[in-house]
């Protein structure tokens, strides 16, 4: 059996990455998790400057899930070269940097910075809903997603999976604008936009008002998007929402996903990476399948 | 892969006061584990994913065990499960988290210890192991339920103030420190941010080293999510933004590296 997977002509070890914004640069897992058993590490998202991000309270806790708006703080593109990915290639694993933007010559400025780096591949993040220019404006309108997938990557050397939102009303048609856009790959669900309020507080949860709900209870709406998404293109698709079990992973697999992030349930537990990885072998073992691809899409 | 979640086994548990329960447990956690420092406690109900920081209260000699003393926030809450647990169950925890308070700022000192509402509990282990020329507790109320008093009372001159007034001065822990006149060249502090305020006010006012305890929402309880962030003086070195991790570099921070 073999568990490596190819994503837009990047070898994984296996289909199993971390979801950007859950995991940080990987240095606070370390402890927890060994790095080089992952398909690959996904980092938080990066842009050109430093991000201070949302006020304090940044995340609640839902049924069955949370939901955050840290805002994509981060500390720009500068330090995270010198510190992250030294930091991450002490590791026999793939590193995919998330990068974030409030304009088009935001993300294109990160990712020319990355252009001679040692780092795999990209994931340009124009899906997050938490802050007001954090490239929710591209992720909502295929003509604007098309147009910053191409800009993206006159700059970009290494391949770009471009991030969706599930704030969409059709994902096929985001997927097919990415696509056209030159997209080498696509990923999602990022975190669907929603409230908490505090009856006693009579006020929000959050101090952002809104906030992007992720883990288990978001999975089945994740499932249904990446089917759709894998249906609608050529390029692989990076499943994620909610996966925090072996099942969850290989339910995305089944659907049509070449590979899986896992976020939110680093919280609950921070070597959940492991078991999931595990898992997948043991299931493959089960069901006689003798490399991932055979089992990608199988439901049809 | 020095470090994972693990299943602490309850030693005992017991109701102190109205809503208050302090629980012992047989934890790896123990190890090192020192006053300031927290553990991430988790749910077994799949529908509550996050932990829930509690401060160490007390390590068990040995370091094989620690207590924690929590307060039920509500019902179908983390905390209202946990304290519906008994001994010989186990809980999910992660530990020990965060920096503690310095210990050896009070060496030849007068301290003060100061805890309010559930920031009470960690003063006691910081208490016991404190080394200082005078230890002069201060811990605040709502009522009559003075939950840990008889133990400060044994590690220390202890004063107290009630909301109510049941119990040592009414008022907080501002009146009890000016009713009793007391004074100290370096501070320790754990409570609701209006306290903290209030006392980091008071240090900076007379110019006194000051050590504040902030609490936060959390999600991940390592460093790794930036849910927990407080705002900070100076840019911080990991952030490279004017904010820093709680849960990392805190939850114990010197009064005047950080806006509250
Ligand atoms: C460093 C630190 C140390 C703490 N030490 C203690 C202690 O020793 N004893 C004690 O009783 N309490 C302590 N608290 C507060 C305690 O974490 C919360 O009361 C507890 O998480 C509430 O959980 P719940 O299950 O009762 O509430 P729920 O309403 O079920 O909690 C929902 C979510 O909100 C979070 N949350 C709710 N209130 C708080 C809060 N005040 N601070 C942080 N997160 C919160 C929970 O962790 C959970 O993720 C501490 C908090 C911090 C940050
Ligand atoms: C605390 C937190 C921070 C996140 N930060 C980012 C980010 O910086 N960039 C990004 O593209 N997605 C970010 N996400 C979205 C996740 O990568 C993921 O798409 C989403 O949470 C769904 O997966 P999950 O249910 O497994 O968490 C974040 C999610 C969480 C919970
Ligand atoms: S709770 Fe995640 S960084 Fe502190």
């Amino acid at each position: 059996m073999n568990m490596k997977v190819n994503i837009a002509g990047i070898e994984w070890k296996n289909p199993v990455t971390v979801a950007s914004g859950t995991f940080g640069s990987g240095a606070e897992f370390e402890e927890f998790v060994d790095l080089n058993r992952l398909g690959a590490v996904t980092t938080k998202g990066v842009a050109n400057v430093p991000w201070e991000g949302n006020p304090t309270p940044r995340v609640a806790e839902t049924y069955g899930g949370m939901m955050n708006a840290v805002g994509l703080q981060n500390p720009g593109i500068d330090v995270f070269c010198e510190r992250d990915i030294p930091f991450l290639r002490r590791y026999d694993t793939r590193i995919i940097v998330n990068v974030c933007g409030r304009s088009a010559e935001d993300y294109c400025e990160v990712v020319e910075r990355l252009a001679d780096e040692d780092v795999d591949m990209l994931e340009i993040n124009i899906s997050c809903p938490n802050v007001k220019e954090g490239g929710i404006a591209f992720g909502q309108n295929p003509k604007a997603a098309e147009e910053i997938t191409k800009a993206v990557k006159k700059y970009a050397r290494q391949p770009v999976i471009m991030k969706l939102s599930p704030n969409v009303t059709s994902i096929a048609e985001m997927a097919k604008a990415v696509e056209a856009g030159g997209a080498d790959a696509v990923s999602l669900i990022n975190t669907i936009t929603g409230m908490k309020i505090d009856i006693r507080r009579k006020t929000f949860v959050l101090a952002n008002r809104t906030g992007g709900v992720s883990g288990p209870a978001i999975h089945p709406i994740a499932v249904r998007m990446v089917y759709e998404a894998a249906h609608a293109v050529k390029v692989p698709v990076i499943g994620m929402g909610g996966i925090a079990k072996a099942e969850d992973a290989i339910e995305m697999l089944l659907a049509g996903a070449s590979a899986v992030s896992v976020g939110t349930a680093n919280f609950h537990d921070p070597a959940v990476t492991m078991e999931i990885v595990d898992g997948i072998g043991a299931y493959m073992k089960e069901q006689g399948f003798g490399t991932v691809s055979e089992m990608v899409g199988i439901i049809g | 892969m020095s470090r994972r979640k693990e299943d602490a086994v309850i030693l005992s548990q017991e109701k102190i006061a109205e809503g208050i329960y302090s629980m012992w447990l047989k934890t790896d956690a123990a190890r090192g584990a020192a006053p300031g420092q927290f553990i991430s406690m988790y749910s077994r109900d799949g529908s509550r994913l996050l932990p829930r920081p509690i401060s160490i209260c007390e390590v068990g000699k040995g370091k094989t065990s620690l207590r924690v003393v929590y307060r039920v926030t509500g019902e179908n809450t983390g905390t209202e499960e946990f304290s519906r647990m008994e001994a010989g169950d186990m809980v999910p925890v992660i530990g020990p988290l965060g920096n503690g308070f310095p210990l050896e700022r009070a060496e030849g000192k007068r301290a003060f210890l100061v805890g309010g509402g559930i920031g009470v509990p960690p003063i006691l282990e910081l208490a016991k192991q404190m080394n200082c020329e005078k230890k002069q507790i201060i811990v605040g109320y709502r009522n009559e339920e003075t939950f840990l008093k008889d133990e400060f009372g044994r590690n220390g001159e202890l004063y107290i103030s009630t909301e109510d007034g049941s119990v040592g001065t009414k008022g907080n822990v501002m009146d009890a420190i000016r009713e009793n006149g007391l004074a100290a060249d370096v501070i320790y502090a754990c409570g609701p941010t209006p306290m903290l305020r209030a006392v980091k006010a008071y240090a900076e006012e007379k110019g006194i080293e000051c050590y504040l305890s902030l609490e936060e929402r959390m999600a991940c309880g390592i460093g790794a999510c930036l849910a927990c962030v407080c705002r900070t003086k100076e840019k911080d070195h990991h952030t490279n933004v004017k904010n820093r991790r709680i849960c990392k570099e805190g939850p114990v921070f010197l009064s005047t590296e950080v806006e509250i």
